[in-house]
């Protein structure tokens, strides 16, 4: 369900394009630039391919979010039933259960701001540190956080859900918070970006001026840092929004679930003695999960340049 | 599946009372069954109601909630908190660790049938006889009320029961001019004759499922399972299970059985669209169907379970559960109030009229429950057949006090037999032989 990130190179400036030398001489009128590209047939078709790959789930998303529990089962999957549900399906997506759905999806936004925020929050001051200070024990530390990186956060959900247990934390939305705000990942991206975003010079012209370093921080390196801050911001929220394992095991308590705990609890009440099956809302609440991170990479997206620094000092 | 209206504030919604809870954690040092006003009788029922408190009941039946609403408004001084932990297996698993971690346990559990041995064996769930279930036996119907007690203990009550019957799309057997078969050696001429109509349509779905054969075995007059105490005894050679793996070993062969998986999408399509022609289940099902087939409203019907010899009447359970009250709860005498309304008590028929099929032999045959006519199944009285049904249950039934392992690998084992060029008593033997060794390791003692 991932969205894939847009490309985020926009040229700085178009240089006159300089002739190439060497291998051969371009013949006039057909000089290839970064905005004249050349074209090739055979790349288009792959890359037209892969937008195919990436958005038939979605089309069929869409499209079957607007069929009945029987059309579902009745009509082809690509295209439309003659019965037009999509209103009502809503409708009844946030009205099953008591309005469970809506609780979940609050459920979700806590995780999402409180968990990915604060994850943002501590690899951006993590990261400007690592690259900006000196201090010993820098190596040790890097050591740790590749490291960290390479361990994939399902290895550690059961023993961080045993020590969670034996605190007193599962089953409460702390078991769901704490573990997501740590993200090797974000700090690691976040202390590449800003060794190489904010000049040490910058920082040497503040201090001068006798600024402290943490409104140095604030007001200098922070704007500074915007574009990898959004970046690292999309990572996290969407591996928040999208966590499913560690909610798994350490919520038993349908009143904390997020949306994807809860949407597979309605998808498996079909498969019981005397359940209820009710695909339809299963699939257009699953439409209305990935909304709202469709809105927040289209949101973000003009935030996501690089070289705000550019220009900024003589290099 | 629970009321948002009545939310209870979570613990450790700050870092300190997070340290308070620690503290106080260690500090009961986990011992958690308190013996001082709990021992057990049913007058500490009739206390409890009247001292009131909160209860959390685990469940993922659908139609519980409506009965914790009305169990709080009979006894206002009563909260009950209704959690969908997860369905069967999934809930299982989360109760074990609940108990082995000794936080979070439930007040109130539903566990099915084919897995209550393995609660009350380990000691997990309360005998509830002390408290007044003894005298409920005779409201229950044998095959449920028979699953639920363990010589005079009884360790949970039946909510809802079984008893299978054979449902088959009339269209589809109109169609081609079908008859509905009153035993399996019918079914199977019904299969091929179905099959060489149509080679889309398929008597059935089965792709290997556990809880199926061993009913079957089970209406077979099969006892492959024999349990005493921790003497568990494993036989898959017997004549019920044998018969069972003939007929069903024809099925296979003939390529006669559709190769989908119960309770998939593409399995719901097939009920739907006719391409799965009969199901043979629980007196439950009706539900599933209703709300996961609506488009073959009217197709379908209920006819007895065909028998293994002409002219025998011999039917068994399929699926079913009981509430089940863990030996960790703390307040078990206001558990046990509930599980009775629930089971036993006014709880039974709102729980009917919401669908679910009871185990109590009243409302099982009340006049009204039997003359109730289903328009899905075109104004046919299904109840009639269901109640038939469970008079016939084979008797002396058990499963294994570890039934949930068991299944787990039946795939591997029987479910070879569907896939491969292995038989279905060689899967049997496989099945039993794999049982025994995980009994043995267990510690039980095997034969």
């Amino acid at each position: 369900m991932g969205a894939t990130a847009p490309a985020t190179a926009t040229p700085g400036e178009d240089r006159a394009p300089r002739p190439v030398t060497g291998l051969r001489t371009p013949r006039p009128g057909r000089r290839h630039s970064v905005n004249r590209p050349r074209r090739s047939v055979l790349l288009t078709v792959l890359t037209g391919l892969v937008l195919v790959y990436a958005l038939v789930p979605l089309v069929w998303l869409v499209i079957n979010s607007t069929k009945t529990q029987s059309g579902l089962l009745s009509s082809s999957g690509l295209w439309f039933d003659s019965d037009f549900a999509f209103f009502r399906n809503i409708a009844d997506t946030l009205t099953y259960n008591d309005g469970v759905f809506v609780r979940w999806l609050f459920n979700t936004l806590l995780y999402v701001v409180v968990g990915a925020g604060g994850a943002t929050f501590l690899a951006v001051l993590g990261g400007y540190a690592l690259a900006k200070f000196q201090f010993p024990g820098k190596r040790g530390i890097f050591a740790v956080v590749i490291g960290a990186v390479a361990v994939p956060g399902t290895a550690l959900a059961v023993p961080t859900f045993l020590m969670f247990s034996k605190m007193g934390l599962t089953d409460t939305p702390w078991a769901v918070i704490i573990p997501s705000l740590i993200s090797p990942f974000g700090l690691y991206l976040m202390w590449v970006f800003a060794a190489e975003a904010i000049p040490t010079e910058l920082l040497e012209a503040a201090r001068i001026d006798g600024a402290s370093e943490i409104r140095t921080f604030f007001t200098v390196s922070l704007p500074l840092l915007a574009p990898g801050i959004v970046t690292v911001l999309l990572f996290t929220m969407v591996a928040t929004w999208n966590n499913y394992f560690l909610p798994l095991i350490m919520l038993k308590n349908p009143d904390w679930y997020p949306l994807t705990l809860g949407l597979n609890s309605w998808n498996a009440q079909a498969q019981t003695n005397g359940g209820e099956a009710i695909f339809n809302l299963v699939i257009t609440g699953s439409l209305l999960t990935i909304v709202p991170l469709i809105a927040a990479f289209l949101l973000l997206q003009r935030y996501w340049q690089s070289g705000l620094a550019a220009g900024s000092v003589k290099e | 599946m629970y009321n948002t209206a009545r939310r209870r504030t979570v613990r450790g919604a700050g870092l300190a009372s997070v340290l308070a809870l620690a503290l106080t954690l260690t500090a009961c040092g986990g011992s958690s069954d308190d013996s001082g006003s709990d021992s057990g009788s049913a007058d500490d029922v009739k206390t409890a109601l009247e001292k009131g408190g909160s209860l959390t009941v685990w469940t993922w039946d659908s139609t519980m909630p409506k009965v914790a609403k009305d169990f709080e408004a009979a006894h206002p001084k009563v909260k009950v908190k209704v959690v969908n932990a997860g369905t069967s297996k999934e809930e299982y698993t989360a109760l074990q660790n609940a108990i082995a971690a000794g936080k979070g346990v439930p007040d109130v559990a539903q566990i099915e049938y084919f897995a209550l041995g393995q609660f009350s064996l380990a000691k997990s769930v309360a005998d509830l006889s002390k408290y007044g279930a003894d005298k409920l036996g005779d409201s229950f119907s044998p095959g449920p009320w028979n699953a639920v007690k363990s010589g005079e203990a009884v360790y949970g009550l039946p909510v809802d029961s079984g008893p299978m019957a054979l449902y088959y799309n009339k269209k589809v057997f109109d169609k081609y001019k079908i008859a509905v078969p009153a035993t399996w050696d019918e079914y199977v001429t019904a299969a091929e004759k179905l099959h060489k109509a149509d080679p889309k349509a398929y008597i059935t779905a089965d792709t290997g499922e556990a809880g199926f054969a061993t009913s079957l075995i089970w209406q077979a007059g099969g006892h492959p399972y024999t349990v005493d105490g921790t003497n568990v005894g494993i036989d898959f050679t017997d004549p019920g299970s044998a018969t069972f793996a003939k007929t069903w070993q024809k099925l296979i062969d003939g390529k006669l059985l559709a190769p989908v998986t119960s309770w998939t999408d593409e399995w719901f399509k097939g009920l739907a669209d006719g391409t799965i022609a009969t199901l043979a289940t629980g007196a439950w099902m009706p539900t599933n169907l209703t709300t996961g087939a609506p488009a073959a409203a009217g197709d379908w019907r209920v006819a007895p379970l065909p028998q293994w010899k002409a002219g025998e009447k011999s039917s068994a359970e399929s699926g079913g559960s009981s509430l089940a009250v863990p030996a960790a709860g703390k307040n078990k005498a206001l558990a046990y109030a509930f599980t009775e309304y629930a089971a036993a008590g006014a709880g039974v028929k709102s729980r009917v009229k919401d669908g679910a099929y009871p185990a109590t032999t009243a409302d099982m045959t009340s006049k009204e429950f039997l003359d109730t006519k289903f328009d899905y199944f075109g104004g046919q009285e299904i109840n009639k057949v269901f109640a038939q049904s469970a008079s016939e249950v084979a008797p002396d039934w058990s499963y294994l006090p570890f039934q949930v392992y068991a299944n787990s690998i039946f795939n591997d084992t029987v479910g070879k037999a569907y896939v491969s060029g292995t038989t279905l008593s060689e899967g049997l033997a496989a099945w039993q032989k794999q049982s025994r060794d995980y009994g043995s390791e267990q510690g039980f003692t095997v034969k």
